[in-house]
């Protein structure tokens, strides 16, 4: 193995699949509806910072007395 | 059973690093056997008196060893910082080479120690400790692992600076640029990384959140990338197992590929990706409001880690290295601006609508200004990556100037942003012991960097260019020696600017401790119990 295993991707298809999984992944991330998705995934860390989420075996640890926001 | 597991490999590591010891062929390689040893002995006790104790709580998040982390970056960065100023002087008082510390304690034995432990030690703590308060908060799951392997990580990586460090001082290096642990330390560090890797997505595996946060994919592309660089850049055979000297596989212009390849990723992913991970959870949380564009972070991300890959051979413009080699580590870091400040806009655009912050908050400053340098180096190294800059930048002082206003000013500075916000929260208390403190800690710091950077500028582009000075005959003006003595001024400056710096990084260590010493606990507000509807 040595520098030219550059090259030879460079040459190679996978080089261009590299460039259409980056566009397709870019263009996922835009896509139309993904705003609510978006907002609520960029919402997490605002959820769930003093205990974990319940396992949903429903309240027994008392794990689920501070579910969602506690800001 | 799996205690028993555990007393058996602890056991077997400590008696083979005894006998290790004893055969060992030179003084570092006995030195690490010994510490390795211990290390086991006293992990193997600490294994057999908590046997069978109670199973951790789901309930709650593992926040030991974050604690624990907390402790470490702090302690690190203080003696990181503490060798940097050491060494500044050093070059800039060269009697500082103490005839009685030759062959230990001079600037070539200190460098490699200053940057392992600024990068590996201040920074990797910093990684590994935020990275599991983010993983479990955001997966809003416990850390996996029991409470086992989250310590497993957090020792190994102790275990691997305390021998790196030692190793270093007495004489075991394989010279490579930020690679310098030789191979049974290496061995070291991938099975502690493996270790981490396992922590990390086990817990991304159990997480209660159906998305996973972007801080996350930044983490994991740190942790995954890291894994597969120090494996491919240190493939080296040992002389003998009972040495620490080993021969590189790769050789000449090959080797030296591999290195700045391992080298600028180094940079691109523990230095970038895995601090980007703590900007994205940090700024927001401090900020109180979510960030600028999810979006855009998505874009970010992908980015980053499509280009930074390749942007390694602009470290070996006009070297053996071919020229289309150096042209595409060129193009690739003149694109890789985009996404970096794209990132950047991110971070900033957060504060949108909460700017009033930045004058009440000092912690929010913090991280202002680092995300601003971050903005900053990633616009400096695209430019010190092109040809014509380069041939005049290179093996100068401007490129450790730029790499500092990168460390000191990004990494440091969301580090102590991330400190700050840390250790009130892990240790229940109100709020940290004193503002105006953190304030302190940030002008010392800002005005440290702008010293540091300021003057290795000037330094920088002198010494470039009276290493290309020719008189009429074309003969060259300057001797080496002369660059040395007029960068004189400048490395006075620098080593004033550590001072700033370390001083800053004190009174941090100060208040830090402060808040838990000197603080009441909190009252247990969001822990107590709101009845269900």
């Amino acid at each position: 193995m040595d520098y030219h295993i550059f090259r030879e991707f460079a040459d190679s298809w996978a080089a261009l699949a590299m460039l259409l999984v980056f566009v397709g992944a870019v263009v996922f991330a835009l896509r139309p509806g993904s705003r609510r998705v978006h907002d609520d995934t960029a919402s997490i860390p605002f959820r769930h910072d003093d205990k974990p989420a319940c396992s949903g075996g429903g309240c027994k640890d008392g794990c689920c007395k501070d579910d969602g926001a506690t800001l | 059973m799996w205690d028993y597991i555990k007393l058996i490999a602890l056991g077997l590591v400590a008696v083979l690093a005894a006998i290790a010891a004893n055969y060992a062929r030179d003084l570092p390689y006995m030195v690490n056997a010994i510490e390795i040893m211990l290390a086991a002995a006293i992990a193997f006790i600490w294994v057999l008196r908590t046997m069978g104790g109670p199973k951790p709580s789901e309930s709650e998040y593992f926040d030991g060893v974050i604690r624990a982390g907390v402790i470490a970056t702090v302690f690190w960065g203080i003696v990181g910082f503490l060798v940097a100023v050491i060494i500044a002087f050093q070059l800039a008082f060269p009697a500082l080479n103490f005839e009685w510390a030759q062959g230990y304690l001079n600037f070539g034995k200190l460098r490699p120690l200053h940057t392992s432990a600024v990068i590996f030690a201040f920074g990797g703590n910093a990684l590994i400790a935020t990275s599991f308060y983010v993983v479990q908060r955001t997966s809003a799951a416990r850390l996996f692992g029991g409470t086992g392997l989250g310590w497993f990580v957090f020792w190994g990586w102790q275990l691997i600076i305390v021998t790196a460090a030692s190793g270093y001082i007495l004489g075991a290096t394989q010279s490579q640029e930020y690679a310098e642990m030789e191979w049974h330390i290496d061995w070291l560090i991938t099975i502690v990384w493996v270790a981490y890797l396992l922590t990390f997505l086990g817990t991304i595996f159990k997480r209660k959140e159906p998305h996973i946060y972007v801080a996350n994919w930044f983490y994991l592309s740190f942790i995954v990338t890291i894994a597969m660089l120090h494996v491919v850049n240190n493939l080296a055979i040992p002389v003998s197992i009972f040495g620490s000297k080993s021969v590189q596989v790769f050789s000449g212009v090959q080797n030296a590929m591999t290195q700045w390849w391992y080298g600028h990723n180094a940079v691109g992913f523990f230095l970038t990706a895995g601090f980007l991970g703590m900007m994205y959870y940090f700024v927001p949380k401090q900020a109180e409001r979510p960030v600028y564009s999810y979006k855009l972070s998505i874009v970010h991300f992908w980015a980053l880690i499509f280009l930074y890959i390749w942007a390694g051979p602009h470290h070996l413009h006009y070297t053996a290295l071919p020229d289309w080699a150096s042209t595409l580590g060129m193009v690739m870091s003149v694109i890789l601006w985009m996404p970096s400040w794209g990132g950047m806009i991110n971070g900033l655009m957060t504060l949108s609508g909460a700017w009033d912050k930045l004058r009440t908050d000092p912690v929010i400053r913090m991280m202002v200004v680092s995300v601003g340098f971050y903005g900053m180096s990633t616009f400096e190294g695209p430019m010190m990556s092109i040809k014509a800059v380069n041939s005049l930048s290179h093996y100068t002082d401007w490129t450790i100037g730029h790499v500092h206003s990168g460390a000191l000013g990004w990494n440091g500075m969301i580090t102590f942003g991330a400190l700050y916000f840390l250790v009130p929260k892990l240790w229940s208390r109100e709020r940290l012991y004193s503002a105006k403190l953190v304030s302190w800690h940030f002008w010392l710091a800002t005005i440290g960097i702008v010293l540091y950077a300021a003057s290795m500028w000037v330094t920088g582009i002198m010494e470039g260019l009276m290493w290309r000075e020719v008189d009429s005959q074309g003969f060259l003006v300057n001797a080496f020696a002369d660059t040395v003595a007029a960068k004189h001024p400048m490395y006075v400056v620098r080593g004033l600017g550590g001072v700033m710096y370390l001083t800053g990084a004190c009174i941090m260590a100060y208040n830090l401790w402060a808040t838990v010493a000197k603080q009441p606990r909190a009252a247990a507000a969001s822990v107590a119990a709101v009845p269900a509807e």
